[in-house]
């Protein structure tokens, strides 16, 4: 643990926020968005934004994997496991999104679909193997970082010629959704974007590399530093992005140059590239479609893609209209600007994607930092 | 010597046999499998008459002494895990739920629900573990019941087990009576039993040596009321959804908030790298073996040192106080240096993906 430990000393992080509070402008607003879930995490578990001064501000983004997937592909998903009788795989997490119908993979569980937990791409191939009666299918979710094993699934089925193994891709791509959040057309109806740079996502640029992100320094001039998922390095993350405003530069940063380098590991994408190809455009749960955001499984490996083994067809559901899942995933809007926050909406009822996993921006806030709405009266023991 | 001829009577074959529905029908399996089993391991004079309930004399109690009565099911899975299994957690459980109104437990009662086709010899292992658990805590299983399900409708074993116990004069412990500025007070490490359960799970199996803490409280809970008579309000074991959920119940039974020392709160490191691992935060996982209590501040010192006197509260620390707060929130300030809510858990806690 000595290795973890070292990334949360308080001491340190208290010398950090020292700094912070030195170096920004007292009369200027900082505003940052960590784009991926593991952030969003950190920043709630261990209280960071009460340690930054007040007026740097930390807006939530569409990198929570759960969050962004639209109701339309869990209906997908839960149509094969009731309709078609398939054995659905999916991770945890992914059980919980609310579909339409009032239903969710756990719920259409207990209305017998044939839905497993698993940890891994290769478990679902594992319970193919031993299923060979049954199709198997596996939803397959998340960024840059979950692709590669599912990819390396489905080569692995091929070799093996599993026959009644398919892959349900919902597989979604970040520095697209990233230039959507600062160039779609909704940008100019929800107002200006107030970003002033992002924390760049940690495993997804161990794939990728920090390279995909110079196009947001070069084009947009927003500063990206690429951090580690702990606490410490988010604050160290936050101060270089600081002093990258404040010196007038927007660079590509790597505060994670332990873990990540500009190329990626080109082995993961060249895997991914001979799977996989990009869709036009997708849906993203609160930012809508977005074009060239996600992949799809290549025509050469189709009977592996359950989108084309069962002939799917993908219906949009339209979200609560109450919701303001899209300008808060845009960091226009706070959580508490939702009038249905804490109220309708709640990680046991959640409405919206925000509401969904404890990376989403609305959900951290209820779970973690509401107390910050309300003056709290004894502060220590 | 009895007359009757060893070769008319065949025994139970443990070593080969399974559960089948003949052993919930009531007729001469039954009655083997309950004599040659469960009667064998768990014997005491109450089970011996062989009725369908126990028979007993009320305890005398002393004016103001009130009883106990809880209950509890046990599902876990996989039923053998580190540290233990279904049939010591079964006693173990209902023995802590019945110490957490500060009671002395005297009697417990145990129902099994047993699939078709489960081994006899994994059986006799859990009734042995339970049996052990029964005598170790000097609480008898005086009755009890067995009933089989068709193969495939059961989990192997299902056991549910109820306690009876007595509540001294004067022993007020509740849930609802934290009052702002009480002391809140640990047992020991938390995590332990989830993570051993966790890691024996089909499709997440690590390797471990963290054990399930699984154990009878009551004896630390005699002691932490003989050290500060009065002095403890509330008890509580923080089973499932562990200390962070327990934690929040009791806020809301008593209508006030509590702040939390992250720093204070022990983690056994191999427990914090498996949660690390997992995605999963240990406030939330589930512990058999320790309780919360929650002292008026001029108690807490006494009742602190009785906990670490005694061998289940070596470990036993004050994690927090009791504030006043309309909203009810658990609170907690973060080794890092900041604060955070400890929120109810909402659904099933699962591994994040990335
Ligand atoms: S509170 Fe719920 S409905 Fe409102 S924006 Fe957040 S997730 Fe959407």
């Amino acid at each position: 643990m000595k290795y973890i430990d070292e990334f949360r000393d308080g001491d340190i992080a208290r010398k950090i926020g020292a700094r912070l509070a030195e170096e920004v402008q007292p009369a200027r607003q900082y505003s940052f968005m960590e784009f991926c879930g593991g952030h969003t995490h950190a920043i709630s578990r261990y209280g960071i934004a009460e340690m930054l001064p007040p007026n740097v501000r930390m807006v939530h983004g569409p990198g929570c994997p759960v969050c962004v997937l639209p109701i339309g592909r869990i209906d997908l998903a839960i149509k094969l496991a009731l309709e078609f009788g398939v054995i659905v795989c999916t991770y945890g997490d992914t059980m919980r999104v609310p579909a339409s119908n009032s239903l969710s993979l756990v719920k259409a569980k207990a209305r017998g679909g044939d839905i497993r937990m698993v940890y891994s791409a290769a478990d679902a191939l594992e319970i193919a193997r031993q299923n060979p009666e049954r199709e198997v299918v596996f939803f397959a979710i998340g960024f840059e970082t979950t692709t590669p094993p599912t990819a390396l699934a489905i080569r692995d089925a091929q070799r093996a010629q599993l026959k009644n193994f398919s892959v349900l891709c919902c597989h979604v791509l970040t520095p697209s959704a990233i230039t959507h959040i600062l160039e779609s057309p909704e940008v100019r109806q929800y107002g200006t974007v107030p970003i002033d740079g992002f924390v760049g996502p940690a495993h997804v640029s161990i794939v990728i590399g920090s390279q995909p992100y110079e196009h947001f320094s070069d084009e947009y001039r927003k500063p990206v530093v690429i951090a580690g998922f702990e606490p410490l390095d988010v604050m160290q993350a936050v101060l270089m992005l600081v002093r990258q405003v404040n010196e007038g530069r927007a660079e590509v940063e790597n505060e994670f140059s332990r873990v990540v380098s500009r190329e990626g590991n080109l082995q993961a994408q060249a895997l991914v590239s001979e799977i996989f190809e990009l869709r036009t455009t997708f849906e993203w749960r609160g930012l809508g479609e977005v074009p060239y955001s996600a992949l799809k499984i290549r025509p050469s490996y189709a009977q592996f893609d359950a989108e084309c083994r069962f002939d799917l067809r993908y219906q949009p559901v339209a979200d609560n209209k109450a919701c303001e899942c899209g300008a808060i995933l845009r960091g226009v809007k706070k959580p508490t600007d939702c009038k249905i926050f804490g109220t309708v909406c709640t990680p046991e009822n959640p409405v919206g994607s925000c509401m969904v996993s404890s990376e989403g921006a609305c959900a951290a806030h209820y779970s973690y930092g509401r107390f910050r709405d309300i003056p709290v009266v004894v502060e220590s023991i | 010597m009895s007359p009757v001829k060893i070769a008319y009577i065949r025994p139970l074959d443990i070593r080969h046999g399974c559960i089948d529905m003949g052993h919930g029908a009531g007729g001469r399996a039954a009655a083997q499998l309950i004599e040659e089993l469960f009667l064998a391991a768990f014997d005491n004079e109450f089970l011996r008459q062989g009725n369908d309930g126990a028979v007993f004399a009320p305890p005398a109690l002393p004016p103001g002494a009130r009883l106990v009565m809880a209950t509890d099911g046990h599902v876990v899975s996989p039923l053998f895990f580190p540290g233990g299994d279904v049939g010591c957690l079964s006693v173990h459980g209902t023995v802590n739920d019945v110490a957490m109104s500060g009671a002395t437990p005297l009697y417990l009662t145990a129902s099994f629900i047993l699939e078709e086709g489960y081994p006899l010899a994994d059986l006799k292992r859990i009734v042995d573990s339970m049996a052990q658990a029964s005598r170790e805590a000097g609480v008898p299983i005086i009755t009890g019941d067995t009933k089989v399900v068709e193969r495939g409708k059961g989990d192997g074993v299902f056991i549910s087990t109820t306690g009876l116990g007595v509540v001294a004069p004067g022993v007020d412990i509740a849930g609802s009576n934290a009052r702002p500025g009480d002391v809140v007070l640990l047992s020991g490490t938390i995590g332990e039993h989830g993570v051993a359960v966790l890691s024996q799970r089909e499709s997440l199996e690590f390797e471990t040596t963290i054990e399930s803490d699984t154990c009878a409280l009551h004896t630390l809970v005699a002691a932490m009321l003989q050290a500060a008579p009065g002095g403890v309000r509330v008890l509580r074991d923080p089973t499932r959804g562990g200390l962070a959920t327990t934690l929040n119940e009791v806020a809301r039974q008593s209508r006030a908030g509590m702040m939390l020392q992250e720093s204070a709160i022990p983690v056994l490191p191999e427990v914090d790298a498996a949660c690390e691992l997992l995605g999963l935060d240990p406030l939330y996982i589930a512990n058999e073996g320790k309780l919360i209590a929650i002292c008026a501040p001029e108690a807490a010192d006494a009742v602190l040192a009785a906990m670490r006197d005694h061998p289940q509260g070596r470990a036993a620390a004050r994690i927090g106080v009791v504030t006043e707060d309309a909203h009810h929130f658990v609170q907690m300030n973060t080794r890092f240096g900041g604060r955070r809510v400890v929120d109810w858990l909402s659904g099933e806690q699962l591994p994040r993906i990335c």
